[in-house]
């Protein structure tokens, strides 16, 4: 059989293989509903894509697309409401948990949950930010922490680790003068409106699949009317970290999670399970 | 038989709103407006089931509206000077948005923290934009407390009406002072779901969303025009006024709110001198009746424009606008607190139309 002939047989056989796997019995993932076919805007090794489609597809699993209402925050994310498949509504810098709130209030028996960045929600809305949680209010906050400003080009955020570069601490961050990283979900966690507080990342598979028990956590936790929850997912930023997305996704393990350990800093106890 | 109530016009607000079927008021005490916030917190939920939450602050306030209106429901706050600054960021962006709300803003003395005293320092900042961006809001402006409460289901239908942020501008004695006030039957609340509203999206229609972010300029540019072209509208349906004995008179005094009732008193203690004074007092300030005031500063009796107000001159750019020369327009204002009296008034008219009157 000369070379010719085998590709041609392999192409053939090829064709008829795909025939046979791709059916409907044998598929074992699908693009969620909740996800749109719009191509997303963000770079490569991003982690707000990854976020977005556990988003899309624990609303899916739930089935509540139709009684879910999100708020979409400013910086890179903002065009979040382009991807995913539900009502949205954008929110000013900072004020997503001001906004959540006053639909959640309004509208008591829908899911509500806003999408924040560092920026958004630990620097200029940190006041709505405390001050949701500690009303209690019954909606969920995802917390996307990759400490640095992505949007604008990679100023200092409050969660930049010590001695990280950015364009604005060209030099690295030096906490005597520019003050320490804000670890924001270690301190909603203390309040008693919070009912659940994590810290997930979505470098890894594992924590993934980790990140998305949480969100699916918080979604069924919102329907019992238990209060807020909050789940900071550690993300990267290839872009304004100068790094190829595997190099970001190493340094955020060895730099990130240091500094912002993995794991749930507050639990409801059994009972009020 | 009619159902008269005496009333601090704060509370008589605060009731109106509840027969209004407001669906949500968010807000943060501020002198001379907290009433309203008091008000709320005793009776609305109770009588109608209306939500009533208290902010941390004037900012978290205006984006609790702009969530609550973006589902459709009747949605408003309250502040005084100092909080409605704050609100800028945020009416800005319900304009933009498009979103139906009542913002009342019962005016101190400023700038800065200033006094909690009644002032009309506000009129740019209401009428001209205050936050950035080109964009309008509709502004009322009672007089009395009666039209304190008659405006507040006013705003809510014209806010509907045009999907724009509306304000209720009044002073802060008209906040604190009493008058008897007749009050309109409660409205129910509303079950309509808008066909825009953020209320969960069912699987037969397209996923409603409320931004004011369009990156694209030409798209950003549409926008812009297609506002332009709502308050243009907004200015050839909506404009309201009042002109007391303006036709024949010697003098026109053009204010607004208290002031307007003020300038009204003056007028009488000038008939009884045999001047003959008209006040003319815009009702809505912006759309501001421009076309009525050119139309009575071509009169050939009239000497000239006397524009009274509690600021350093913010309204009379609008009164010149209007009269565009055909006649004199003076101004008298009072600052930091300060009401003026009728016979502050009165002199001010004999003093810049000295010789000129009979």
């Amino acid at each position: 059989m000369n070379e010719k002939t085998m590709l041609e047989e392999s192409t053939l056989d090829a064709a008829a293989n795909e025939e046979v796997i791709c059916c409907p019995e044998n598929v074992v993932y699908e693009k969620p509903d909740t996800l749109t076919d719009t191509p997303m805007h963000y770079c490569p090794g991003c982690g707000h894509g990854v976020a977005h489609k556990l988003i899309a597809e624990v609303i899916d699993e739930l089935g509540i697309q139709s009684q879910t209402v999100g708020v979409a925050p400013v910086g890179c994310a903002v065009f979040a409401y382009n991807y995913l498949n539900i009502d949205m509504q954008e929110a000013a810098h900072g004020r997503a948990s001001a906004v959540a709130t006053g639909i959640k209030r309004v509208l008591p028996e829908k899911f509500v949950f806003s999408y924040q960045g560092d920026g958004d929600l630990a620097a200029i809305g940190t006041a709505e930010t405390i001050h949701t949680c500690n009303r209690g209010e019954n909606i969920l906050i995802v917390f996307i922490n990759n400490g640095i400003y992505g949007m604008t080009g990679g100023q200092m955020a409050p969660t930049t680790l010590p001695g990280m570069k950015s364009t604005t601490s060209p030099y690295g961050r030096d906490v005597e003068t520019m003050g320490n990283p804000l670890k924001i979900t270690d301190i909603v966690a203390t309040l008693p409106g919070v009912y659940y507080a994590t810290r997930c990342a979505v470098n890894t598979p594992n924590n993934v699949r980790k990140a998305k028990k949480a969100i699916t956590k918080s979604f069924e936790y919102q329907k019992l009317n238990k209060g807020l929850c909050f789940v900071e997912i550690v993300s990267n930023c290839p872009s304004n970290w100068k790094m190829t997305p595997s190099q970001a996704n190493k340094w955020l393990e060895e730099n990130m999670l240091p500094y912002y350990p993995l794991g749930e800093l507050k639990v409801p106890n059994d009972k009020e399970k | 038989m009619k159902e008269l109530k005496l009333m601090k016009g704060n509370e008589a607000l605060a009731e109106a709103v509840i027969r209004s079927g407001c669906d949500a008021y968010f807000g943060y005490p501020i002198t001379p407006q907290s009433e309203v916030l008091e008000y709320l917190s005793a009776e609305a939920n109770k009588r109608t089931g209306m939500i009533v939450l208290q902010a941390e602050s004037e900012v978290a306030s205006i984006n609790m509206v702009y969530g609550a209106a973006g589902t459709g429901k009747l949605a408003m706050t309250s502040s005084s000077s100092p909080g409605i600054s704050l609100m800028q960021e945020g009416i800005s962006y319900i304009a933009c948005a498009e979103l139906p709300c009542l913002i009342v803003n019962v005016m101190r003395g400023g700038p800065g923290l200033g006094t909690i005293q009644p002032s009309q320092g506000d009129y740019f900042q209401a009428v001209k934009g205050g936050g950035h961006g080109d964009y309008k809001m509709i502004v009322l402006a009672p007089s009395t407390v009666q039209e304190m409460v008659d405006y507040v289901r006013l705003s809510f239908e014209l806010a509907f009406k045009w999907k724009n942020p509306v304000m209720l501008l009044a002073d802060g004695a008209l906040g604190q002072m009493m008058e008897k006030v007749e009050f309109f039957e409660q409205q129910p609340r509303k079950t309509k779901v808008e066909p825009w509203a953020t209320v969960g999206k069912p699987k037969d229609r397209e996923r409603n969303i409320i931004t004011s972010l369009h990156i694209q300029p030409d798209k950003m540019e549409e926008i812009n025009l297609h506002l332009q072209k709502k308050y243009k509208a907004i200015e050839e349906e909506e404009i309201r006024f009042e002109a007391i004995n303006c036709e024949d008179a010697d003098i026109i005094l053009t204010a607004f709110g208290l002031v307007a009732r003020i300038c009204q008193k003056a007028a009488q203690l000038a008939k009884e001198k045999g001047i003959k004074v008209g006040v003319f007092r815009p009702q809505t300030l912006f759309p501001f009746p421009y076309e009525a005031l050119s139309k009575l500063s071509s009169s050939p009796k009239l000497k000239g424009i006397l524009d009274v107000e509690m600021n350093a001159g913010q309204m009379v750019e609008d009164v010149r606008l209007a009269v565009n020369g055909k006649t004199r327009v003076e101004f008298h204002g009072r600052m930091g607190g300060v009401v003026p009296s009728p016979e502050e008034v009165l002199a001010k008219i004999e003093e810049k139309f000295v010789g000129e009157l009979v």
